[in-house]
């Protein structure tokens, strides 16, 4: 031995208490050290005698310092030394389109959520999983129903007509996100249990290879999988929930409402009143069950990891007569064959629901229906005696209001509400929903150029939809047309063709990978039609068959598409990627393609020589990102470009002569329609100090969107409609993306996480028209209850999509509105539309998301909490409670509002009603304890408690200030607007979780 | 594989399968006829022909109803909706969305026309081998699809004065241009003599709603009427002139004035009456507007549903007491409409339906009392009377009093007094232009006549007032502007060739 030195050696274990090969040892401030090897031992010769600190780290795990005191000629031996998993997981793959990434390799904007971090309790929808996680995404459920649909916004959306939903791509199949007849969201046949991470492409450097739909950013879900070499797992996990009404729609009870009409209502009002004190929403709502039942094995047969899973899970509504069952199950296999040049990936997946609708007019009927009435009244159908005189009547049981003829005959009064309770229980309403999605993913390693791999990629992603409706003949709903006894039926079928090939090596100072490939795939899209039909089954509307005398109607949309990466890594410093796709749908014609390049350049500072053995910065990247996106999706627009003349119904037809036409109409088309095109610059930070104990980002980003696929008003006489889809009109999202995750606490038995996200988002429409006028009041939207086609948004220029366009109310010296008192915002003297303005918006300025998670030993405590700020509601709710009551025979129901405003009259477009809609929501609270291996060895047990939408803090006057209505054929979705919200549920779930 | 990137969907069609067959093209001229009843391809909604309003009042006979109707002395609709309260008041201005709504109705006919006409031309004819019998069949839609045109630019000229133009020739796509009033006028008077003369429309009366040569002479009578009003020219003669070929061309009075607003106004002596009718039927054509506006809007408080043959009345329509005071006759049957049981005869609040007398003119019940044929009592079988024979009688007593030649004074009085003795209304002894007007409004109230009645009297701004006209319950003069409605500012905003072309007070 040299002259004071000595020798350090010890060994390295990973968290199972195996040894780990490869660490890095080094002795700080030193060039002596040296790795582990293959059993996690080392050993440093030739180290100065003296006190040292001895450094290990390991990429993606936790760096470990140690004093040691070294004595010449000695060897120290250092007690075994366990690394723990780095939380940040710099090297932690990360999924990306088409491949994935190193964490500390990525150069866009890319959250990843996995397992851990998901929202817990009763998820039972995939997108919940994430809700309140992910900086820059806005998730608002569309209620309480069990699988109701959810609007996501990823950056505040950049389309205005076409749609505003993120890609969503699930195992490599990009589904289809056309609702489906029968099932309220598609993404509720997802079983969460089965998801392992949901990655969100925010900026167009990541998102730019999927073209075409990327616009609005991209989801990647990646289920579970078996492990390589693992042994065999079986994992049974139940959860049992109760849902109760957090919060009923506040109108006045049977006495206020009788108090009133007394006093402000006429006589022959008054004398439609009766005595019963109905409490409508408590007829209609019940506390809930829900039983969530899952079971996995997973494990390792020879060279095919697999993993299958089956989940059960039955939810009921809070609206009575309302359910889902699921059933749900799950393939998949992962083999890695001829010597590890071929890995294969199988998944396969099937869901089936069936759905119990319910009639959720009842909602809405529950608010309106006079609280006076009884629920039923007893007697023979018909005018029962004993009730005020022809005001009554009774259909199938339930209290309706009628008339009597001249003749003495009962009559329906169809203009009165009908009975929230006959609503629900005379409506059958079901449906089956199925959906199978399945991929089989082929990587081959090509045996004669190294670096080379080819990937193949086959998938399909099919649904088919089906359901009856029958409401007896006696019913009042359906009274006058003898029930219905109808059915409906749909079929998706969505097929997927994937190539590319990949090429990796070294060049020059750094790493190339390449990446070219070829995507093909069909959506199909098939709608029956049936008769319409009465509840004994004879024809009430008989079918009206396409033009070719079919009776379905078949649409298809294709999308091929040629796309290319280059990534290049200079010493894990530099990061350069570059994209491009040129990408052709069908619904541009003839010139289907459009051309979409991106470029990123990440700078990891982190990487440099001053930074690299840094303590307190622990991570520092900056991304600068550029790229354009498109967008095509015009939902059930098919062939916009198409001059076609649309059959008319057999209910449309016109009379000349004698003889009734089917008519041919000519339609509105666009011949030069093409796609919108998104320009995003991201900028980024990725930051981590203290050793990793305080990590997050930071993203400031532009989204620029021209040539908006937009709904405009075309000139008369210009077109075959007064309104068509053009490429007219741009957009703008500004915003800042926050992400900070501190373990605030970190020991072996007591650990504190927090993580918080905070997004502000700025959308403006910097161009509607091809013409520019200061007459352009802009495109009217957001239709409300309470007139006909009244709406209550505007989309103009200079101000954010869907912002209210309401008058001013003038308030009286009490505080009080004045009833049709508003500022005469243009000075003519008069009042009305030309003095209504733009007030506020539906969309937040901030969204934020937060949560932590408390662990001692076995026990865990983890919450959820969200909150909006300066999201504003249109409270229609509200607004339709006015006094007047121009209704013959029966009287309706107001919200409470009716007593603050005591306006007389409908003031639907004052901006009283227009609320401040900011709320702090706790999503979820969950405790939890893991008893380990209570049973043997290798087994685990947990039981956890959670409750869902604890509470809720807010200054909106409805009962939840997150509205989002999906919409129907008929009638657009709209944002922010109060209707008859299907009232979100607080849950209280137990679960238990055993792992064999 | 881009090769899959040309998708086409097979239920529907394109022009150049329709257009080779006469049956089809007879189809596509059904749609231009029902685009006056239905308001999209699947009734009563969806697939909407113009959006942008709710598509149940998009309707075009709804529409024009209301611009003709309850800006006048004769109707009140007393909703809420948007800026409907404004159209009541004659206050409205260039956003309201029911001007605008008449307006795109009218001119996305017009466009459905020229589309029609354009793929039927001649040469197109041949290219696609219609030759012979087929062919006389289709120029015979042809001429159709012409005097629709005409009918919706006489509508524009009418309620919006000049506007935007275009015929067949005119590619889609381009921006039209602005014509005035007279110019448009001027096409409509060409259009229609040259109809005339080319005589390729049925002959009148020989099948029921289609526009033959007798609506061809109707319309070219109102036009002459009222062409002092649009282009400062009389053209009373004129009137006289085609007014006599309508008289004489076989149309006879319906025995029952009732009758000609029930259910089977098709079927019974009313089909004999009615020159152009807009056809519905409860079960085939179905629609928010039209005929189930019209019947459903005036049913409410002590008129019952069942009466009218509907499941339920909107509380809307109602009389402004001007109406009613009309009736100086005792015996006049046509007061038998009215219904005025515990109501207040005088319109006193816009909204109240309380407020005004019920009108039951028109009802979804057959001559013989039995509802119509949806069993669901919602959409009417009525057809609406867009032209009959007695406002061509009191046109051409208008015309000779106005003194236009080629009629007499004498014919005047018997054709009014024939008009009044089928209502057992009594005889008029002498004629005045007044009398004229009034008996206007005793046989063709809540028909859609009256706006235009009164701006061609003098009385429509000035020196008569109703109740609410200019937003008072007296009723107040308003702006001589107001006999023009404004261009939408839609339109304008949309096409540059309007700009500045706005109408004078908007």
């Amino acid at each position: 031995y040299a002259q004071g030195v000595g020798t350090v050696s010890g060994r390295i274990l990973d968290e199972k208490n195996e040894g780990m090969p490869g660490v890095t040892v080094l002795i700080e401030g030193t060039t002596f050290g040296g790795s582990t090897n293959s059993d996690g031992t080392f050993s440093i010769q030739g180290v100065p005698a003296g006190q040292h600190t001895l450094v290990m780290s390991f990429v993606g795990y936790t760096t470990r310092r140690q004093t040691i005191a070294v004595t010449a000629g000695q060897n120290t031996t250092v007690a075994p030394t366990a690394l723990a998993e780095n939380t940040t997981l710099l090297n932690e793959a990360v999924v990306v389109g088409y491949g994935t990434q190193r964490r500390q390799d990525l150069t866009g904007a890319v959250e990843q959520i996995s397992e851990k971090q998901f929202v817990k309790g009763q998820v039972t929808n995939p997108e919940q999983l994430v809700q309140g996680k992910v900086a820059g995404v806005q998730i608002t459920t569309g209620g309480g129903a069990p699988g109701a649909g959810s609007q996501i916004l990823i950056r505040g959306g950049s389309s205005l007509s076409a749609s505003n939903s993120p890609l969503i791509i699930i195992d490599g199949v990009p589904v289809d996100n056309t609702g489906l007849a029968g099932a309220s969201n598609p993404l509720s046949l997802i079983n969460p249990n089965d998801i392992e991470s949901i990655t969100v492409l925010k900026d167009a450097s990541s998102t730019a290879i999927y073209g075409v739909r990327a616009s609005n950013g991209v989801i990647l879900v990646t289920t579970k999988k078996g492990v390589q070499g693992d042994t065999f797992h079986v994992n049974v996990s139940t959860q049992q929930s109760l849902a109760t009404v957090a919060k009923y729609a506040d109108v006045l009870s049977a006495d206020e409402f009788r108090r009133l009409t007394q006093e402000r209502g006429t006589a022959s009002q008054l004398s439609t009143l009766g005595t019963a004190n109905t409490d409508w929403q408590k007829e209609i709502y019940r506390t809930a069950y829900t039983a969530d039942n899952n079971v996995s094995i997973s494990g390792s047969a020879g060279p095919v990891p697999y993993r299958v899973s089956g989940g059960y899970l039955a939810q009921q509504g809070l609206l009575k007569n309302n359910d889902l069952k699921r059933y749900s199950g799950a393939i998949s296999l992962t083999p890695v064959l001829l010597n590890g040049n071929l890995r294969a990936t199988i998944n396969l997946k099937g869901s089936w629901i069936d759905n119990n609708f319910s009639n959720q007019g009842a909602v809405g009927a529950a608010v309106a229906f006079d609280p006076t009435q009884p629920v039923r009244v007893n007697g023979s159908e018909g005018n029962p005696s004993g009730l005020s005189p022809g005001q009554l009547g009774t259909y199938g049981g339930y209290t309706e209001f009628a008339n009597l003829d001249k003749d003495g005959n009962l009559v329906l009064n169809t203009l009165a509400p009908r009975n929230p309770v006959g609503l629900i229980n005379q409506r059958r309403d079901r449906s089956t929903v199925k959906r199978s999605i399945g991929n089989i993913q082929l990587d081959y390693k090509l045996p004669f150029l190294t670096g080379l791999s080819a990937n193949v990629n086959l998938g399909y992603d099919i649904q088919r939809g089906d359901g009856t409706t029958f409401v007896p003949a006696n019913a009042g709903s359906d009274f006058n047309r003898q029930g219905l006894n109808n059915n409906y039926s749909q079929d998706l079928n969505n097929s997927l063709l994937e190539a590319y090939a990949k090429y990796e090596r070294t060049l020059g100072i750094g790493r190339l990978e390449l990446l070219a490939g070829y995507s093909y795939q069909k959506f199909e899209n098939r709608t029956y039609v049936f008769n319409n039909y009465r509840a004994d089954r004879s024809i009430f509307e008989p079918v009206s068959l396409s033009y070719t005398g079919q009776d379905t109607y078949l649409n298809r949309n294709v999308l091929v598409g040629f796309y290319g990466r280059l990534n290049y890594n200079i010493a894990d410093k530099y990061l350069f990627t570059g994209t491009f796709r040129a990408d052709g749908t069908s619904r541009f014609s003839p010139d289907h393609f459009g051309y979409f390049p991106s470029g990123a350049f990440a700078w990891r500072v982190k990487g440099e020589d001053f930074l690299k053995n840094s303590e307190a910065i622990s991570e520092l990247k900056v991304r600068l990102g550029y790229g354009q996106t498109g967008q095509q999706d015009l939902g059930g627009n098919y062939y916009p470009f198409l001059a076609n003349l649309t059959y008319g119904s057999l209910t449309a037809q016109y009379q000349l002569g004698d003889t009734f036409y089917r008519t041919l109409r000519s339609d509105q088309y666009n011949p030069n329609i093409t796609w919108e095109t998104t320009t995003t610059y991201n900028a980024g930070i990725d930051y981590g100090f203290f050793g990793g104990r305080f990590y997050g980002s930071v993203d400031v980003y532009k989204r620029d969107t021209r040539d908006l696929l937009n709904f405009v008003n075309i000139p008369a006489l210009s077109g075959l409609s007064n309104a068509g889809t053009f490429n007219v009109g741009s957009l703008t999202n500004k915003g800042i993306e926050v992400i900070a995750n501190v373990d605030a606490v970190k020991g072996d038995d007591f650990n504190v996480t927090v993580n918080g996200n905070l997004t502000y988002n700025q959308n403006r429409i910097t161009k509607l028209n091809t013409v520019s006028s200061a007459n352009d009041v802009g495109n009217l939207t957001g239709g409300i209850a309470g007139g006909a086609g009244n709406t209550i948004q505007v989309n103009s220029v200079g101000y954010a999509a869907q912002s209210f366009y309401v008058n001013q109310q003038v308030y009286g010296a009490n505080g009080k509105p004045l009833e049709g008192v508003y500022v005469d915002r243009n000075g003519d003297g008069s009042i009305n539309s030309s003095d209504r303005y733009r007030y506020k918006s539906a969309r937040p300025d901030y969204i934020i998301g937060g949560g932590a998670n408390l662990s001692y030993r076995g026990a865990n405590l983890a919450f959820t909490l969200r909150s909006n700020i300066g999201n504003y509601v249109y409270n229609n709710r509200a607004s339709e409670a006015f006094y007047d009551q121009s209704t013959t025979g029966f009287v309706v129901n107001r919200n409470r509002e009716v007593l603050r405003s005591n306006f007389n009259s409908a003031q639907y477009f004052s901006d009283y009603f227009v609320e401040n809609a900011s709320f702090l929501r706790m999503e979820n609270v969950t405790l939890g304890y893991n008893f380990g291996e209570l049973v043997r060895k290798g087994t685990n047990l947990s039981l956890s408690f959670a409750v869902q939408n604890v509470f809720l803090i807010t200054k909106y006057n409805g009962i939840d200030p997150e509205i989002y209505n999906a919409g129907t054929a008929g009638a657009p979705a709209t944002v922010g607007i109060d209707n008859a919200i299907y009232p979100r549920p607080r849950t209280f779930t137990v679960g238990l979780n055993l792992g064999i | 594989c881009t090769k899959d990137l040309d998708q086409l969907p097979d239920y529907s069609a394109n022009a150049e399968v329709v257009y080779r067959d006469p049956a089809q093209i007879q189809q596509v001229l059904a749609r231009l006829y029902a685009t006056f009843a239905i308001s999209g391809q699947t009734g009563p909604a969806g697939l909407p022909d113009i959006t942008g309003i709710d598509e149940g009042f998009s309707n075009y006979l709804r529409q024009y109803w209301q611009l003709q109707e309850i800006t006048t002395d004769e109707a009140v609709l007393g909703w809420n909706d948007g800026n409907l309260p404004s159209v009541n008041t004659l206050q409205w201005n260039a956003d309201n969305e029911f001007v605008r709504a008449t307006y795109d109705r009218i001119y996305y006919e017009i466009a459905l026309c020229n589309e029609f006409i354009r793929q039927t031309s001649d040469a197109k004819l041949s290219d696609r081998g219609i030759s012979g019998a087929e062919a006389g069949n289709v120029r015979t839609y042809r001429a159709e699809a012409r005097l629709l045109r005409a009918l919706c630019y006489w509508h524009a000229i009418d309620l919006f004065g000049g506007g935007p133009f275009a015929t067949e020739e005119a590619a889609i796509g381009t921006y039209p241009t602005y014509k005035t009033r007279a110019e448009i006028f001027s096409y409509v008077d060409t259009e229609l003599k040259a109809l005339d003369t080319e005589g390729l429309l049925l002959a009148p009366r020989s099948v029921y709603a289609r526009a033959d040569k007798g609506v061809l002479w109707t319309l070219m009578t109102k036009l002459y009427l009222n062409a002092q009003v649009y282009t400062g020219t009389e053209r009373y003669t004129d009137a006289i002139t085609y007014a006599n070929k309508v008289l004489q061309a076989g149309y006879t009075l319906s025995p029952s004035y009732a009758n000609l607003f029930l259910a089977d106004n098709n079927k019974t002596a009313a089909r004999n009456e009615i020159i152009l009718p807009i056809t519905f039927d409860g079960t085939r054509t179905k629609t928010y507007g039209g005929m189930t506006f019209l019947v459903h809007a005036a049913v409410g408080r002590a008129v019952t549903p069942v009466s009218a043959g509907i499941n339920g009345g909107w509380s809307g329509t109602r009389a402004k007491q001007n109406l009613p005071s009309l009736f100086t006759s005792a015996t006049d049957t046509r007061r038998n409409l009215f219904f005025t049981t515990a109501q207040n005869p005088n319109v006193d609040t816009l909204t109240a339906f309380s407020s005004g007398t019920l009108v039951t003119k028109y009802r979804n019940v057959t001559s013989t009392g039995v509802a119509g044929s949806d069993t669901e009592g919602n959409f009417p079988d009525t057809d609406f009377p867009m032209f009959r024979l007695p406002d061509v009688q009191l046109m051409y007593a208008e015309a000779v009093l106005r003194g236009g030649a080629g009629g007499s004074n004498s014919q005047a009085l018997t054709y009014v007094n024939a008009v009044r003795a089928r209502s057992s209304a009594t005889p008029l002894t002498t004629l005045t232009l007044n009398d004229i007007l009034d008996e206007r409004g005793r046989e063709l109230f809540w028909e859609g006549h009256r706006r235009t009645d009164l701006i061609r009297f003098g009385k429509y701004t000035t020196g008569y007032n109703w109740p609410f006209k200019g937003g008072v319950r007296a009723g107040r003069d308003v702006e001589t502007t107001r006999v023009l409605f404004p261009l939408p500012n839609t339109d304008i905003v949309a096409n540059p060739n309007l700009a500045g072309r706005q109408n004078p007070g908007y």
